[in-house]
């Protein structure tokens, strides 16, 4: 008798259950592959949150005696040092005496470089007016190449495209000198100018533009648009989700950006004196020789750089995996 | 004005002479095909309907005053389309041509896109073109390096720098600069330089292939799972969003030396003494594999991506067929999966060699606690996996030259792995 399971016809019983057979365990190895790797890419978040809320001294006795992966009395302590609230081993700084604040200074329990608060509000500024300047020039050349017709531009397209081959690492050597020749270091004109405009947003927005139907430019020419007019009543809203998954990729782009930052902003700012490095190159500056002992300070850090993206990558998970697809397949 | 129709043509095609180009915008869009001198994309526009409707709609269009502008002409227009119309039956659709004298219409766009371009273009070419050629011509002079430190645009402060010597010394012409292959010389034949090239070369064909089979195995098993797998999805899609320092970190201290460390622990369960991984006295091998394991977690994120996007664009009936052709799972997947995503093989094979030579802030965020603290690349001199990168990195203060020498190079390599995987996909991939 003819069965069907799974949308499929069997010959007879035998073949049903030997197909059965084999369906059964390759689900079992597959869910076991799935969850074998699954754990190896959860592993680090895991093992870095409960860190994160381990004593200092706890974690340290633990590495001898192997490390846990649960923590049985969280403490935020490790948050408040690298936020600058309190002394490694524990004393309020606010309340501090200029002595004793001095003494910490000499024993290492006060760091320059326990700075978040700062890392972060750098991070944030650059972030959104880097953001703001590459969806305002992406938008614009976008529309140049899609929709208006100028002398060379297919040269001149041809031409970002073979850019984007090009290692960053040989724009990096020249722009350092240029940024160094107009005083820009330490400041946030070096670390945003050089980097916002993108080829590769420039690209992708481009092609969102060109599936815009034809008939919708004739329309509004009809109705007496300009060039102008129809990008930002007709295109813009029509690739809004595709501005939406630059935007976010270009905000988590600054989060994570490091070499860049690394060389022209990790020292403080020439005229206002502020400490300048973001949230990146400020938690490399915390990751040192002499950091044995501080391993739960320095996860800490990477906790609070690390759950602004996963929120954000919550919250926009579908634009986030939509951009990085798209721009997978055409490349 | 001249409005002319010349209804005297072969029937299949009308010639309109008109200054308003408007109209013509109108017909197309209203489905006929068109051509403008300057609009040759509008012939694509298709019609949706048949030409006797399209009339009907521009009659109505004109008589709801839609179209306000001489009026006289459009309906005249119409009229005429109508006629012509009716001859042929109103089946067919012919293609009329609109001539238009050539006004400052080009002009217009070209300020425009002048307008648009400009934002982008100024930064490109201060902190993009610029630069590469820059970094270009400063490679092939010899005796660049005395002129660091001087903070300005490098070539011309360079240039700039050889006149005031003339002056200084007058009389004189300015000094030659002293061009040639002397920084290449120099960076082949420094050790840290090939031993970079090496290195990065071994973790590069030690990562990609792996990473890229185990990403396409979970691609694979992804797609053919239902129950869980929107959930497994976001797992194996979070390392993507992390920042690659402050996770290199954690790896770091998990790779901790201790015996209590989080791997010598594992690994104690097997017997195995406690190791070295990421400290200044690590062995080679050991660092190697804490890179390895490192950017293997970091970059199958992207890899599973693109084959779960790939995969979900395979027709289905492929697999059906080989199904009742008796094919078993391995079969279907070396002779079906494997062919019809070959395309993004070939993509991600590209983007991961490219980016696997680019390699830096991945091992530096493992090593910061060796040798010279930040910027180390493992080992006691904190040069044992130095990359490419690292190198360049590593002579951008004090030898200019070397370091644009060494950029130069990298670049040649991508370039000759883009070639050799084109030439590869020419034969190998179906698209």
């Amino acid at each position: 008798m003819a069965q069907q399971t799974h949308d499929m016809y069997f010959a007879d019983e035998k073949a049903h259950r030997r197909w059965k057979i084999g369906f059964y365990s390759s689900r079992i190895f597959i869910y076991l592959f799935l969850t074998l790797f699954g754990l190896f890419i959860i592993l680090p978040f895991w093992f870095m949150i409960v860190t994160s809320l381990k004593a200092p001294n706890i974690y340290t006795h633990e590495l001898s005696h192997g490390v846990s992966l649960w923590v049985s009395e969280p403490t935020f302590h490790n948050f408040q040092v690298i936020f600058g609230i309190v002394t490694e081993d524990g004393r309020v700084i606010a309340e501090l005496t200029a002595e004793e604040y001095r003494q910490a200074e000499i024993n290492g329990q006060i760091s320059s470089s326990y700075n978040f608060g700062r890392y972060f509000l750098n991070t944030f500024i650059f972030a959104t007016v880097s953001t703001a300047l590459t969806v305002i020039t992406t938008v614009l050349a976008a529309f140049a190449f899609a929709r208006l017709d100028f002398k060379g531009k297919n040269a001149l397209f041809a031409v970002l495209i073979a850019t984007m081959m090009v290692p960053g690492e040989m724009m990096i050597i020249t722009n350092y000198q240029t940024i160094m020749g107009f005083g820009w270091k330490d400041t946030f004109a070096g670390l945003i100018l050089t980097n916002f405009v993108s080829i590769f947003y420039i690209f992708y927005l481009r092609q969102t533009f060109a599936t815009i139907p034809n008939e919708l430019y004739l329309a509004s020419k009809v109705d007496g648009y300009g060039e102008f007019e129809y990008l930002w009543k007709v295109m813009i809203p029509i690739a809004f989700p595709t501005i939406t998954t630059i935007t976010i990729l270009s905000v988590m782009g600054a989060w994570n950006a490091f070499i860049w930052p690394n060389l022209v902003a990790n020292g403080t700012h020439p005229i206002f004196g502020n400490d300048m490095r973001l949230v990146s190159n400020g938690l490399m500056s915390i990751f040192s020789a002499q950091a044995q002992g501080k391993d739960t300070i320095m996860v800490a850090g990477s906790m609070v750089v690390t759950a602004p993206l996963i929120l954000i990558f919550i919250l926009f998970r579908r634009y986030i995996m939509r951009g990085i697809s798209r721009s997978g397949i055409k490349g | 004005m001249e409005k002319k129709i010349d209804n005297n043509q072969a029937p299949a095609e009308l010639t309109f002479d008109i200054t308003d180009e408007r109209i013509f915008h109108h017909a197309v869009s209203f489905g006929f095909k068109g051509t403008l001198d300057q609009y040759n994309e509008d012939t694509k526009a298709l019609p949706q309907t048949t030409e006797e409707e399209t009339i009907d709609k521009l009659h109505r269009y004109l008589n709801e005053g839609g179209y306000t502008e001489d009026k006289e002409y459009f309906a005249r227009f119409i009229a005429q389309l109508d006629a012509s119309s009716t001859q042929l039956g109103g089946k067919e659709w012919r293609t009329f041509e609109v001539k238009k004298r050539r006004s400052n219409y080009r002009m217009g766009h070209g300020g425009k896109a002048v307008i648009a371009l400009l934002p982008a273009m100024i930064f490109l070419i201060l902190f993009t073109f610029y630069p590469i050629i820059n970094t270009f011509i400063i490679s092939f002079i010899e005796d660049f390096s005395w002129a660091r430190g001087s903070g300005s645009f490098a070539i011309l402060n360079y240039f700039r720098r050889l006149t005031e010597i003339s002056n200084w010394q007058t009389g004189t012409p300015p000094p030659t600069p002293n061009w040639g292959f002397a920084n290449y010389a120099y960076a082949f034949q420094d050790p840290s330089f090939t031993g970079a090239i090496g290195n990065t070369f071994i973790l590069t064909i030690i990562i990609v292939p792996l990473s890229v089979i185990i990403s396409l195995l979970i691609a694979v098993f992804l797609n053919s799972i239902k129950t869980l797998r929107g959930f497994y999805q976001t797992v194996f899609f979070l390392p993507y969003v992390t920042n690659t320092i402050a996770i290199g970190m954690v790896f770091s201290i998990m790779f901790s030396h201790e015996s209590g460390g989080m791997l010598n622990q594992f690994l104690g369960l097997f017997g195995v003494e406690p190791q070295h991984w990421v400290t200044m006295s690590a062995s080679k091998f050991n660092s190697g594999v804490a890179i390895v394991v490192y950017n293997v977690w970091n970059s199958m994120a992207f890899k599973i991506l693109v084959f779960m996007s790939g995969l979900q664009s395979i027709d289905k009936q492929y697999y059906d067929a080989s199904r009742i052709d008796g094919a078993n799972r391995f079969t279907i997947f070396r002779r079906i999966t494997v062919p019809l995503l070959s395309p993004q093989i070939l993509y991600i094979l590209i983007t991961s060699t490219i980016g696997s030579f680019k390699m830096y802030t991945s091992v530096i965020s493992l090593f910061g606690r060796s040798a010279d603290g930040a910027g180390s690349f493992g080992g006691s001199d904190g040069l044992q996996w130095l990359t490419v990168v690292g190198y360049i990195y590593k002579n951008r203060d004090s030898r200019l030259a070397i370091a644009s020498a060494g950029s130069v190079v990298l670049l040649l390599i991508v370039l000759v792995i883009t070639l050799i995987q084109m030439q590869v996909s020419k034969r190998r991939v179906h698209y």
